[in-house]
């Protein structure tokens, strides 16, 4: 019987104070999420169950129990207090996926900071973005991602620590940067944590958008009952799974259900830092027994492109239950994940700003390939129309509406309130996704309502790309649009205008892929260039990114009356 | 040979790594497991070979296994008569 027993039934006797009353919290209460995926373990008789199983690239595994966990993170948030670090402060988190970026996050939040997680493939740029707008007061980060920090430090006034968690000692560290290494601090066995409240920020996220620089989404402690919850009733943990989420904490899944959802439900789970290849995800489960596997459409489509020959090389008969995020899981991967698994990957639907899952489909309920699912228990979700965002029919594609209130929902963008206030709309809050519900309530994705581009799951923005084209010194101008593709769902796709005396080149057009991807990042980098000799344009200058798109899609260019030249 | 495999090493080495890293990998070093090069990257480093080599390499061949290393990059570029 999975844990949300029947669908139907609980979306009738469903209120989050089931969520509350399991975490034994009352409002008012603290609830800092370090100490209840940690201590809180630990005091109901689960400290020496192992928390993490993290296994390297070059194949070194390592192992902690919930209470090695809870001291490491204890001392994480002891060495960060100690440098004078307080409540409030935004802390970076800059690493791959070691076992010091989850004891970090956790231990951030043990003293009461921001965890401000971002990827490690992030170019000088992006980071720069982030931590500028964040004021970000210190950055945890790898000896091998040090010197990406240390070109924009001197820009960054805000940036006063600068920690290294694997400094090897051979060439001298500057001012700010300290090393630290949590085998060999001095543990600290009792730390006193922050006493964080409901509303207490928690997790700082960035995320693009299709105008502006990304826009942080602030999250708070109160999130852990949807992420608590949700993972309980979607991803159906229970205490002997061994679970393997395969996102990295730059993104939200990461942290949402990389870390609070699984710990905070005394669950093991399985880290792979590792670069994707069939083979060894494969031999990853099969190792380490993987019950529970929650991964993304891109990956998902790249281990069909594999083959089914690869996957009955390896015992994968651990398996039991499936899921995806990230973009739309395609009907045909469902049927193939049944095919070879014999379990279908139920596709899950949230984002960055939702904090936990709001729309999916669950253990019991019957699955429609290709369907988005339904409402988790708790969610109130519509379709709303396009114009007057008023709920409509059936079957019509609208936009997808949840009405406020539940406990993950974003509380700001950082300093940008203005932004924030104009997602929420006749009383909904409006995700910026299209989709259609059908007769039995279920959903179905249509596509974005912007110019955002949903790369590998990834969120890219394309005014930040055509900005950092621009600073190119072979570019004019550039459109950046999001070009359908079967293994991404899109990759990044630019047009542009060479400046006079360049001339389209293989060659030039490799040096613009690299340049975008060292100071974006590789998620950034076009994976498709085409030279053109100028770019539609409305009368005011604004490059009408959608008659690129329709023009690459062969679809109708649509309304073009305030096109200021020819295509 | 290893002409090649040094220039593809040394591409590898100026795009893709930073400073610190650069004495750390040999001919044998897992670029794509290893987390070098990313599924994203593989792409410039095809339109490098390609460039380089004057050749054509269809997708089916620029498999993760295929760019795993500058020894795997060099077998494959065999199969096009790079030599």
């Amino acid at each position: 019987m999975a844990n949300i027993g029947s669908y139907e039934s609980k979306l009738n006797d469903f209120s989050w104070q089931i969520a509350e009353k399991e975490l034994d919290y009352k409002p008012g209460d603290i609830i800092n999420i370090g100490e209840y995926c940690t201590d809180r373990i630990c005091r109901m008789g689960k400290k020496d169950k192992l928390a993490l199983i993290w296994k390297g690239h070059s194949g070194d595994i390592k192992k902690y129990t919930f209470d090695q966990m809870r001291v490491h993170a204890n001392t994480i948030a002891h060495y960060l207090s100690g440098l004078g670090l307080q409540n409030g402060d935004r802390i970076c988190l800059f690493m791959d996926k070691t076992p010091e970026l989850y004891f970090g996050f956790l231990g951030i939040l043990k003293m009461g900071g921001v965890a401000q997680p971002l990827f490690s493939a992030f170019g000088p740029e992006s980071l720069i973005t982030r931590l500028e707008d964040a004021g970000t007061a210190a950055i945890i980060t790898q000896k091998k991602h040090l010197s990406k920090v240390r070109k924009i430090v001197n820009d960054l006034p805000s940036l006063k620590n600068i920690i290294v968690v694997d400094y090897d000692g051979k060439k001298p560290l500057k001012d700010g940067e300290t090393a630290f290494f949590i085998e060999k601090e001095e543990p600290i066995e009792n730390y006193d944590i922050f006493p964080a409240k409901a509303e207490t920020p928690s997790v700082l996220h960035y995320t693009s958008g299709t105008t502006g620089k990304p826009k942080g989404a602030q999250h708070v402690h109160y999130s852990l009952i949807s992420q608590y919850i949700s993972a309980k009733y979607v991803l159906d943990l229970n205490d002997d799974d061994i679970y393997w989420c395969t996102a990295d904490p730059g993104w939200v899944t990461g942290t949402s259900y990389g870390i609070i959802g699984a710990w905070a439900n005394g669950v093991t789970q399985c880290v792979l830092d590792a670069g994707f290849k069939a083979q060894s995800w494969y031999g990853f489960i099969e190792e380490h027994k993987v019950t529970v596997w929650y991964s993304a459409p891109t990956a998902i489509r790249a281990l069909m492109k594999e083959g089914d020959e690869i996957v009955k090389e390896h015992d994968l008969s651990s398996l039991r239950h499936l899921c995806s995020v990230g973009e739309p899981l395609n009907a045909e991967a469902v049927i193939w994940s049944e095919k070879v698994f014999g379990l279908p990957f139920l596709d899950t639907f949230w984002q960055t700003e939702t904090g936990s899952i709001v729309i999916s489909n669950y253990p019991g309920m019957k699955v429609k390939p290709g369907s988005m699912g339904k409402p988790f228990p708790g969610i109130t979700a519509t379709v709303v129309d396009l114009k007057t965002h008023e709920p409509i029919e059936t079957g019509v594609v609208g936009l997808i509406a949840i009405k406020p209130g539940w406990p993950a929902m974003f509380r700001t963008y950082w300093k940008n309130e203005k932004v924030y206030k104009s997602k929420f709309i006749n009383g909904w809050y409006i995700c910026g996704d299209r989709a259609s519900i059908d007769e039995d309530g279920y959903y179905w994705f249509v596509g974005r309502d912007d110019d955002v581009i949903n790369t590998g799951g990834h969120l890219v923005g394309p005014f930040e790309i055509e900005s950092a084209l621009l600073e190119h010194e072979a570019v004019a101008e550039s459109g950046v649009i999001g070009k359908p593709d079967p293994v991404n769902m899109e990759v990044v796709k630019a047009f542009i205008a060479l400046k006079a005396g360049f001339e389209p080149s293989d060659m030039i057009n490799l040096e613009i892929m690299n340049f975008i991807r060292k100071k974006l990042s590789p998620l950034a980098m076009p994976q498709e260039i085409e030279f053109v000799d100028s770019l539609p344009k409305t009368r005011s200058g604004k490059i009408m990114r959608r008659v690129l798109k329709a023009r690459e899609t062969g679809e109708d260019i649509g309304d073009i009356s305030t096109l200021e030249n020819d295509l | 040979m290893s002409d090649i495999k040094n220039a593809i090493l040394d591409y590898i080495k100026n795009e893709y790594l930073e400073e610190e890293d650069e004495d750390d990998i040999n001919f044998d070093t897992p670029l794509i497991s290893g987390g070098i090069v990313d599924s994203f990257s593989m792409v410039s480093l095809k339109v490098f070979l390609e460039i380089t080599y004057k050749i054509q390499l269809p997708d089916s061949k620029a498999t993760p296994e295929a760019f795993d290393s500058v020894n795997n990059i060099y077998e494959l570029l065999n199969e096009f008569n790079v030599q």
